[in-house]
């Protein structure tokens, strides 16, 4: 505190309180801040949740699509790469009501603020921007998996052979795998966001991204059916963390040790993403350039 | 003790060229053209704890550059800047603590949230004690009315009720450095001149001091004791509203109302002598203007005798006029002592 040097006790106002007890009791506010802006997103969510009604419908057909695409695949057949028919209806099941929960549009949220200059606003806020995004997105995730992934899942059940696994590893695995999703899922979104402060428009980067994160990650087709060459290139990427490997710890394809071992996978890719999302936001303070004066 | 000291402050922003005509965008595929634009060129200045400081120009002057670097949201390309004992860009989260902002053109409040759920929000941003905030935020809402606002959602405001919400945002944590960047833009008169009643206040009783940037001049007269005026990012003025005034004013006018009708030439001849000018719209209405070396008193004295006189009115130059004939001329200097440095400054690199 002794930089404050311009504000001598005679000043007309009293100092803040300094002591050990309220600089702790402030940690905590802020903490609370964090937690406001989970509670506030859900509860704006929950605000405009009609809007969710048809996304149910829209991923109810996307999974009916995909159904009948690997049945007509399937044919007379009954495994290939390793998944047998009725684990491949559960695959897709499961993988687009994961996509329900852990997909948001950070990206798009924060480069909207840095072309339209709303950033000023979060940067005069005693908080991190990046951190408090997150949080959002952490509410919306909630809103995503109790109004849109479990109503969404039940309907697909009833629609779909879907077969649910009966060991509660997979469960226990999957649920907290699913956490993990999200938030590597997250991160990249941030990434991506962040780079509007280097791109102009990044419009087509957003895009990209997108068409990235649904096909690398296997959501569409499951990583084992890419040509070997590129699922050898996919399984070094962070892509295949957000849906295959969870998504293949549901349908039992990986159990026991196996299960930790593609958490640790996916541990490490979240802990890996820091770094660039550290750096971005550094050089992104550099040389912010706040639109429309 | 000073709030606010700048040094030598520069702002240099690169922007990509677009080049004309379809070779020209197929070129910029490849190799981008920057051009480096110079938003803020090298200003100093200090503004003492407790004062309310003025800090106008024309659009595009660097107004806003500054404003964005002394809230450590932008950082400066070069120079000196320590606002509160900290330097803003460096420890932004701790320095932000200490100050306010306002930005008349954006909001700060949660769109779809109750303005108290804001509020309640940014004292757990804030870290602001909850006895503290109660004290405080009962304060400020009787002192700017908004009790019956306070459960509504902020798109649910008008721009007035909204500004005013704004305000207490910025104030909560009780800063005390507060910036406001075209505070009452858009606002009707009543508004306007409640919201500059309670920034006088506030600055007298707890000694906030106050940076603002303005279009609007009566703004500065009904507040500020000092103006910065800023011109293509340099400073051309710094120095008190009054002396400007003073400098700048080229003269008075006096207007005659007459009882009976009285002749133009009859005026001039009274004056004989005297380097005035009048001019009249009828004969019952009279204007004459005095040049600043001349007492009024000599011009009143010649005509109050000899005239019916019903009312007389003196008009002094306001700060509209003058603040236009200095961006006319370019500098704030008197145009004939300040020929040498008004070459000298055209003579410079042409604005990029």
């Amino acid at each position: 505190m002794s930089k404050r040097l311009s504000f001598t006790p005679s000043s007309p106002r009293p100092p803040r309180p300094e002591g050990r007890n309220s600089r702790h009791s402030g940690k905590r506010l802020l903490l609370g801040a964090y937690l406001d802006f989970i509670r506030i997103r859900f509860l704006t969510m929950l605000a405009y949740r009609i809007n969710y009604y048809t996304g149910i419908l829209i991923y109810t057909l996307n999974i009916g699509v995909n159904y009948f695409t690997w049945k007509a695949i399937y044919g007379e057949g009954d495994s290939l790469g390793g998944f047998t028919a009725v684990q491949m209806t559960t695959y897709v099941a499961v993988s687009w009501m994961a996509r329900a929960f852990y997909f948001n549009n950070l990206d798009r949220e924060i480069s909207t603020d840095i072309r339209d200059g709303s950033i000023a606003i979060q940067f005069i806020r005693p908080y991190n921007y990046v951190f408090a995004k997150m949080m959002q997105g952490l509410g919306e995730g909630m809103f995503r998996f109790l109004l849109f992934m479990i109503p969404g899942m039940a309907i697909a059940m009833l629609l779909f052979p879907v077969q649910l696994p009966t060991a509660p590893s997979a469960w226990a695995g999957f649920l907290v795998m699913l956490v993990f999703s999200f938030l590597i899922n997250s991160q990249i979104n941030v990434i991506t966001g962040l780079s509007a402060f280097f791109i102009e428009n990044n419009e087509g980067v957003m895009r990209m991204k997108r068409v990235i994160v649904d096909l690398f990650s296997g959501l569409i087709v499951p990583i084992s059916l890419f040509p070997g060459w590129l699922s050898k290139v996919l399984e070094v990427l962070p892509f295949q963390a957000i849906t295959y490997l969870p998504g293949s710890v549901f349908t039992g394809r990986v159990q026991g040790v196996g299960i930790w071992n593609v958490l640790g996978i996916q541990v490490f890719w979240f802990a890996a993403l820091i770094i660039p999302m550290i750096l971005l936001y550094r050089a992104a303070r550099q040389r912010l350039f706040v639109q429309g004066g | 003790m000073n709030a606010i000291e700048v040094q030598d402050l520069r702002k240099a922003f690169k922007i990509q060229k677009n080049r004309e005509g379809l070779k020209g965008a197929f070129a910029d595929l490849f190799k981008r053209q920057y051009q480096e634009v110079i938003a803020v060129k090298d200003i100093t200045f200090a503004i003492p704890q407790g004062e309310i400081c003025g800090y106008i120009g024309e659009n595009g002057a660097g107004k806003s550059t500054t404003i964005k670097m002394l809230t450590g949201i932008l950082v400066p390309t070069s120079g000196h800047l320590k606002v509160g004992g900290y330097v803003p860009y460096e420890e932004r989260e701790r320095f932000v603590q200490n100050i306010g902002v306002v930005f008349g053109q954006r909001s700060q409040l949660w769109w779809d949230i109750g303005v108290i759920e804001s509020f309640q929000l940014l004292r757990k941003v804030y870290r602001v004690p909850e006895q503290d905030f109660k004290k405080r935020l009962d304060e400020l809402v009787e002192r700017l009315k908004l009790q019956d606002l306070l459960n509504r959602p902020v798109r649910k405001l008008s721009l007035g009720q909204r500004m005013r919400c704004e305000l207490v945002a910025a104030l909560l944590h009780n800063p005390s450095i507060l910036f406001l960047d075209e505070p009452t833009i858009g606002l009707d008169i009543m508004v306007k001149s409640e919201i500059r009643d309670f920034l006088k206040d506030m600055n007298r009783e707890h000694g906030t001091t106050i940076l603002l940037t303005t279009h609007d001049l009566q703004d500065i007269e009904a507040l500020c004791s000092r103006v910065i005026m800023l011109d293509d990012g340099r400073i051309i003025y710094d120095g008190g509203l009054e002396e400007l005034k003073q400098r700048w004013g080229t003269g008075r006018e006096v207007l005659f109302q007459f009882g009976r009708a009285t002749k133009l030439e009859t005026l001039r001849q009274w004056t004989e002598g005297l380097a005035v000018t009048w001019s009249a719209e009828n004969e019952l209405n009279a204007k004459v203007w005095i040049p600043l070396e001349l007492n009024v008193s000599d011009v009143l004295g010649r005509v109050v005798g000899q005239a019916d006189i019903t009312d007389i009115k003196i008009i002094e130059t306001n700060t509209d006029e003058i603040v236009r004939s200095i961006y006319q001329s370019g500098s704030a200097n008197k145009p004939e002592e300040a020929a040498g440095s008004f070459m000298a400054e055209t003579t410079e690199a042409p604005h990029v």
